[in-house]
C-alpha cells in the first residue's frame, strides 16, 4: 500500500470530527474513573489475558457443552489464581494486593471476564460470594481462617486453598413435599456444661455455584430448636462429620463455565462456625447476625457486578458485528474498493441504526454499573464507621433507626440549602439513599433490557448469530444474559426494591438536583440530549408525585406495594433515566480529562462527538419510554368517558354549527377541534366515548408535549453515529478465538 | 560460580499486530493512521529479550534487570500495565517516538546515552539485550549501534539461547542461514545479545509482581527525558505494508506426494 497524501484543507465547512478507532483503555479509564488506579489497570489487563486466552479457547473448543465440572473447566481455577483474579477480593494482609474497598475492582474484573464468557466471571466471583458473608460480618478468627485461606497457595506453603460456595437456596418447586423440610435448619446437637455447643446443620441447596469443587460453604439456616434464636449463616467444611453430598450438576443451558450443583448437607459443626459469632443468653444461642442481615450486606454489592456482565456482552458485540457486516459480501461479486465489498451490510441504514442502539445501551449500562460500583467503594468505609459510631453510642434497634432518621433529615435540609456537612452519618445517609436505588437499577436494567438488546445484537449476525462459530460468542452471550437477569435476585425482586427506595425523600431531593444539572449540561452541550433527559426526569418526577396520592377509577390507591402495575413500570423507567444520565456524565468526564492524555489528543474530539451522539440516542429512547409509561399510568387508571344522555347532549350538532357559521365565522372548525360534534342523524360521534378531559392533569399534558418536542434532532444524532460506524477503524481479527 | 549481572533490555512498543495498519504521510514524515490511538504492545522481539533477561536474573542471584524504553510516555504507561506484571524490572523511560520511521542511528544514540546514565552501572557485569528484529520496521541495525556506542565488542544476533558456564563464560546459540544455529562462546560480560525468539513462554500476568514494579515504573515515566530526533537527511521514497500473497487452487483427487512436490516447487520459486 502506497503512502496516501493527506487531503488539503477544503473551503467547505469542516465536518465535525468523528470516531477514528474503537475506544481504547485510555478512554475507558477516564470514563470509568480509574486513571489514577494502577492496580486496577493491571487487574484489567490480567483478567483480559485470562478471558481472551484460556477462557476463550475453552469456549471455542466446546467447553461449555456439558453440565459437569470437567477437568478443562477446573483448569481455569489455576489461571484465576496465577493471574491475581482470585486474590483481587482479598485484603493485602490476607494475600491480596488491592487495598481498600474493592467494588470497582471486582466490577472491572467481572466486566473483563464477561467480555468473553460470563460463566467464567460467575465462577471466579462465586468464590468471593461464598466468602462475602465472612468478609462482611465474620469474626476476626473466621476472616483469618477462611478469607485469608482463599489466597492462592504459594511455593513452600503446606495448606489447602479455601474454595468457597454460598448456599442461600429457595425451596425447590414442584417436588411435592413440604417446602419447610427443604429449608436449611440448625439444631443443637450437643451442649455440655461449660463447653461450646455443637450444631446439627441440615441444608439442601439448589443452583449452588462452585459446588462442584468448593470445600467450604456458607449456608443460610433457620433455627429448628428453641435453644437457637432466629436464623443465621453457618460455615460448613468438607470433612465435617456427616453428609457432604455435592449433589447433581444443574442442567443449565447458560454460564456453563461455572459449576452449579444441588448439594445436600447434614453435618455437625461447632457453634463458632456461626458467621459473625453468637452470644448465649438464658440458655439460648443468639447469633450476632441473622442470615437476612448478612445477605443484605452481601447482595447489595455483588448484584452490581452481575449487571456489568451484561454490559460487557453488549460492548463486546460491537466489533464482531462491524467486522461481520463489512465482510459479508467479500468473496462474492464486487471488487475491492466498491461499496459492496468495503461496506457489505453496512450499506443498509437499518443494520447500522440497530447497532447504534446496541452500543448506546451497552455504554449507558456500563456507565450506570461502574457508577454504582464506585458509590459502594465510597459507601463501604462510611458504613463500617457508621456501625462503629452507633455501637459506640449503644444505639441499637429503634434508637439506631431514630438516629439515622435524624441524619437523613439533616441531609435533606442540607441539600435544600446547598450546604455540606462533616457529619459522617449525614454523608452516609445521603449515599445510602443513592446506593439503595442504583444497585437494583443496575441489576434490573443492565441485565433485563441488556438481554433484549443482546437478542438484537445476535440478530445483526444473521443465522451466524445462533451458531457456536459466531465470532464473539454472541449467541451464548444472549442466553447467558437471561441468567444474569435472574440470579442474585430476579427482576421482580429488583423492581420491588426500587418501588420502596425510589420514593425516599433524600433520593428524590437529589434527583431534583440532577434535573437542574442536566438542564445546565443541556445548555452547555445541546448535542448530548441532556435537556430532553431533564424533561423526561421532570415527567417521571411529576408522575411519581402524582401517583402517591392519586386513586384509580374505583378509588383504590395507585401507589401501593401490591399495585405492581404502577410501581414496577415506574421503577423500569427510572433505570432508563439513571443510565442515560450517567452516560452523559461519563462522556463529559472524557471531554474534560481526555485532553490531559497525549495519547488521546488526536482522536478525542471525534470520540467525544460520537459518544455525545450515542448519549442523544439513549436520552431519546429513555424519554420515549418515560413518556409512554407515565402516560399509561397517569391516564390508564381513569375510566374512559362513555356516551350517555348527558355526554351526548354536550356534543355540538353539525347542522347547528353550519347554521351558526354565517354568524360566527370559524365556529365549525373550532368546535370540531376542541369538542365532539355529532353529524346529522347521529346521537354522538362514532367513537368509544367523549374525548378525555385533562382536568387536573394539564401540567402533565404540557410536560409530555414538551418532551415530544425535545426529541428534535435525536434522529440526526443517530444518523451521525451510524455513519461513524462505517468509518471507524477496527482490528483485522478479534483478539480472542471463536 | 554465580555472576551477578546487570542486564539492560532495550525494548519499546509497537501497534497491536491485530490492528489494521495504514501508512499515511504526515507533516513529520511517514506514519500510521491513528497511530497514537491504536492499542500498543511491547515489541514481541523485545519481549523475548525481556523474559530471557528475567529468567537469567532469577538464575544468577544478585542480578538486576532494567528495561530501557523509548516511546510516547502515555502509550508506554498503558503497555506497562501488562508488562510490569510479567517479570521484575526497573524502567528507564525516554519520551519520544516509537515509530518505525525514525532513524536507527538516532534511536541507538538515545538508548546508549540512557544506558550509560544508569546509576551504578558496572560495565564488567553488563549484558545488553534487545530484539534482533522489530515488529514495526526492523532496521536491523539499532542494537549493533547501541553496542558500538557503549564500547561492547562481543555482539550476537539472532540469539535463541544463552548459557552461563561454570567458569562465567557465556555460550550462545545464534541463528544463521539455512535454518541452522551456531554456538559461540565469549569470556563473559560485557556483551550484547539481539534475541530471536528464545525458548521461554510469555510469563503469565501477576498483579503482585506488577505492584512491586509500579513503585519504580510510575516515577520513571514521570521523569522520562524527552527525546527529539532531527531526522536530518532521512527521506522515505515510499512506504508500503507487506503484501499478503494468497493463491488459491481447488484441486481434487491429487496424491499427497504430488501435493508435496508442488509445494516444494513453489517454495523454490
Amino acid at each position: 500500500m502506497k503512502v496516501v497524501a493527506e487531503k488539503k484543507p477544503s473551503r467547505t465547512p469542516a465536518t465535525p470530527a468523528t470516531l477514528a478507532t474503537l475506544p481504547s483503555d485510555d478512554v475507558r479509564q477516564i470514563m470509568w474513573r480509574f486513571t489514577e488506579r494502577y492496580e486496577l489497570q493491571m487487574l484489567v489487563q490480567s483478567a483480559r489475558g485470562v478471558a481472551r486466552g484460556p477462557v476463550a479457547r475453552l469456549v471455542a473448543a466446546g467447553g461449555r457443552n456439558s453440565h459437569e465440572w470437567t477437568k478443562e473447566k477446573n483448569s481455569l481455577l489455576q489461571y484465576y489464581d496465577e493471574s491475581g483474579i482470585t486474590a483481587a477480593s482479598l485484603e493485602p494482609e490476607q494475600g491480596g494486593y488491592i487495598a481498600g474497598p474493592k467494588n470497582l475492582a471486582l466490577a472491572l474484573l467481572a466486566f473483563e471476564l464477561a467480555w468473553v464468557d460470563a460463566g467464567a466471571a460467575t465462577g471466579s466471583l462465586a468464590g468471593n460470594l461464598g466468602l462475602a458473608p465472612i468478609h462482611e460480618r465474620g469474626t476476626p478468627a473466621q476472616c483469618e481462617k477462611y478469607v485469608a485461606g482463599a489466597a492462592p497457595v504459594k511455593a513452600g506453603e503446606d495448606r489447602q486453598q479455601v474454595r468457597a460456595a454460598f448456599a442461600l437456596t429457595e425451596p425447590i418447586p414442584f417436588v411435592g413435599v413440604e417446602t419447610g423440610m427443604l429449608a436449611g435448619k440448625v439444631r443443637v446437637a450437643g451442649w455440655k456444661d461449660g463447653e461450646e455447643p455443637l450444631l446439627q446443620v441440615e441444608k439442601r441447596g439448589r443452583f449452588i455455584t462452585n459446588m462442584g469443587f468448593a470445600n467450604v460453604v456458607t449456608a443460610a439456616v433457620d433455627s429448628d430448636d428453641p435453644r437457637i434464636k432466629g436464623s443465621c449463616m453457618v460455615i460448613l467444611e468438607e470433612g465435617d462429620p456427616g453428609i457432604w453430598d455435592r449433589g447433581t450438576p444443574t442442567k443449565k443451558l447458560v454460564h456453563q463455565l461455572s459449576s452449579t450443583n444441588d448439594p445436600i448437607f447434614n453435618l455437625k459443626v461447632p457453634a463458632h462456625r456461626i458467621v459473625g459469632g453468637y452470644t448465649v443468653k438464658d440458655g439460648v444461642i443468639i447469633p450476632n447476625f441473622s442470615h437476612s442481615e448478612i445477605i443484605q450486606a452481601v447482595f447489595r454489592r455483588t448484584r452490581v457486578t452481575v449487571g456489568l456482565m451484561t454490559s460487557a456482552k453488549l460492548l463486546s458485540a460491537v466489533e464482531p458485528v462491524i467486522l461481520y457486516q463489512r465482510r459479508r459480501f467479500r468473496g462474492g461479486e464486487g471488487a475491492p474498493g466498491t461499496p459492496r465489498y468495503e461496506l457489505g451490510i453496512q450499506q443498509k441504514e437499518d443494520a447500522l441504526l440497530r447497532l447504534v442502539d446496541v452500543w448506546a445501551t451497552g455504554e449507558a449500562s456500563a456507565s450506570l454499573g461502574f457508577e454504582a460500583a464506585r458509590l459502594f467503594d465510597e459507601l463501604d468505609p462510611l458504613e463500617r464507621e457508621k456501625d462503629r459510631l452507633l455501637a459506640e453510642k449503644n444505639l441499637t434497634g429503634r434508637a439506631a433507626v431514630k438516629e439515622m432518621t435524624r441524619a437523613q433529615n439533616e441531609a435533606l435540609a442540607l441539600l435544600e440549602t446547598g450546604k455540606t456537612s462533616d457529619d459522617l452519618l449525614v454523608k452516609y445517609a445521603r449515599l445510602d439513599s443513592l446506593a439503595n436505588v442504583l444497585c437494583p437499577a443496575c441489576k434490573l436494567w443492565n441485565t433485563g433490557h441488556g438481554a433484549n438488546m443482546m437478542r438484537e445484537a445476535v440478530s445483526l449476525m444473521g443465522g451466524y448469530g445462533v451458531t457456536e462459530e459466531c465470532p464473539g460468542f454472541l449467541g451464548q452471550k444472549w442466553m447467558d444474559a437471561q441468567l444474569e437477569a435472574t440470579y442474585e435476585g430476579p427482576e421482580a425482586v429488583q423492581r420491588m426494591q426500587l418501588s420502596l427506595t425510589m420514593t425516599n425523600a433524600l433520593f428524590l431531593a437529589q434527583f431534583r438536583q440532577w434535573i437542574k444539572e442536566m438542564r445546565a449540561l443541556g445548555s452547555e452541550r445541546p448535542g448530548t440530549g441532556a435537556c430532553a433527559l431533564a424533561n423526561a426526569m421532570r415527567l417521571w418526577l411529576w408522575t411519581i408525585n402524582h401517583v402517591q396520592t392519586a386513586t384509580d377509577a374505583d378509588g383504590t390507591k395507585l401507589y401501593h406495594k401490591t399495585r405492581q402495575g404502577v410501581t414496577f413500570p415506574l421503577a423500569d423507567v427510572l433505570c432508563w433515566l439513571l443510565a442515560a444520565r450517567q452516560f452523559i456524565l461519563d462522556v463529559m468526564e472524557l471531554d474534560t480529562k481526555g485532553a490531559e492524555n497525549p495519547a488521546l489528543a488526536g482522536g478525542l474530539a471525534g470520540t467525544v462527538n460520537f459518544f455525545s451522539d450515542l448519549c442523544h440516542v439513549q436520552c431519546a429512547r429513555a424519554a420515549g419510554e418515560t413518556g409512554r409509561v407515565c402516560a399509561e399510568i397517569v391516564h390508564g387508571y381513569n375510566r374512559h368517558p362513555v356516551w350517555n344522555q348527558k355526554s351526548c347532549h354536550a356534543c355540538y350538532c353539525a347542522e347547528e354549527l353550519s347554521s351558526l357559521e354565517g354568524l360566527i365565522p370559524g365556529i365549525d372548525g373550532s368546535a370540531r377541534a376542541y369538542s365532539d360534534v355529532s353529524e346529522t342523524g347521529e346521537d354522538h360521534p362514532c367513537k368509544a366515548g367523549p374525548c378525555v378531559s385533562f382536568a387536573g392533569l394539564e401540567e402533565f399534558a404540557l410536560l409530555r408535549a414538551k418532551l415530544d418536542g425535545c426529541l428534535t434532532g435525536c434522529r440526526l444524532a443517530k444518523d451521525r453515529a451510524a455513519d461513524a460506524l462505517t468509518k471507524v477503524m477496527t482490528r483485522e481479527a478479534l483478539d480472542y478465538p471463536a | 560460580m554465580s555472576t551477578a549481572y546487570q542486564i539492560v533490555v532495550c525494548g519499546s512498543i509497537v501497534p497491536d499486530p491485530l490492528q489494521t495498519l495504514e501508512p499515511i504521510a504526515s507533516p513529520a514524515g511517514p506514519a500510521l493512521k491513528n497511530e497514537m490511538m491504536l492499542p500498543a504492545v511491547l515489541d514481541p522481539w523485545a519481549g523475548h529479550a525481556l523474559y530471557e533477561a528475567a529468567a537469567l536474573a532469577k538464575s544468577q542471584p544478585g542480578s538486576k534487570v532494567w528495561l530501557v524504553s523509548l516511546g510516547p510516555k502515555a502509550k508506554l504507561q498503558q503497555v506497562m500495565m501488562t508488562i510490569a506484571q510479567k517479570v521484575p524490572f526497573e524502567l528507564v523511560a525516554l519520551d519520544g517516538s516509537a515509530s518505525g520511521f525514525t532513524d536507527a542511528t538516532d534511536t541507538a544514540a538515545a538508548l546508549a546515552e540512557a544506558i550509560a546514565a544508569i546509576p551504578g552501572l558496572d560495565k564488567s557485569k553488563l549484558l545488553v539485550f534487545g530484539g534482533w528484529e522489530s515488529a514495526s520496521r526492523g532496521a536491523g541495525a539499532t542494537m549493533q549501534m547501541v553496542g558500538e556506542r557503549l564500547g561492547i565488542l562481543d555482539q550476537f544476533q539472532g540469539v535463541d539461547r544463552l548459557t552461563v558456564n561454570v567458569d562465567g563464560s557465556l555460550e550462545i546459540l545464534e541463528r544463521i542461514e539455512g535454518g541452522k544455529h551456531q554456538v559461540s562462546k565469549c569470556a563473559g560480560a560485557p556483551a550484547l545479545l539481539g534475541w530471536a525468539t528464545g525458548n521461554l513462554p510469555e510469563p503469565k500476568n501477576n498483579p503482585q509482581v506488577g505492584m512491586v514494579n509500579m513503585r519504580s515504573v510510575m516515577p520513571a515515566l514521570q521523569k522520562a527525558r524527552p527525546v527529539k530526533f532531527a531526522g536530518d537527511g532521512l527521506a522515505f521514497a515510499s512506504v508500503a505494508l507487506p503484501k499478503q500473497l494468497r493463491e488459491t487452487q481447488v484441486v481434487k483427487d491429487k496424491l499427497p506426494d504430488d501435493i508435496a512436490k508442488e509445494i516444494v516447487e513453489w517454495i523454490k520459486q
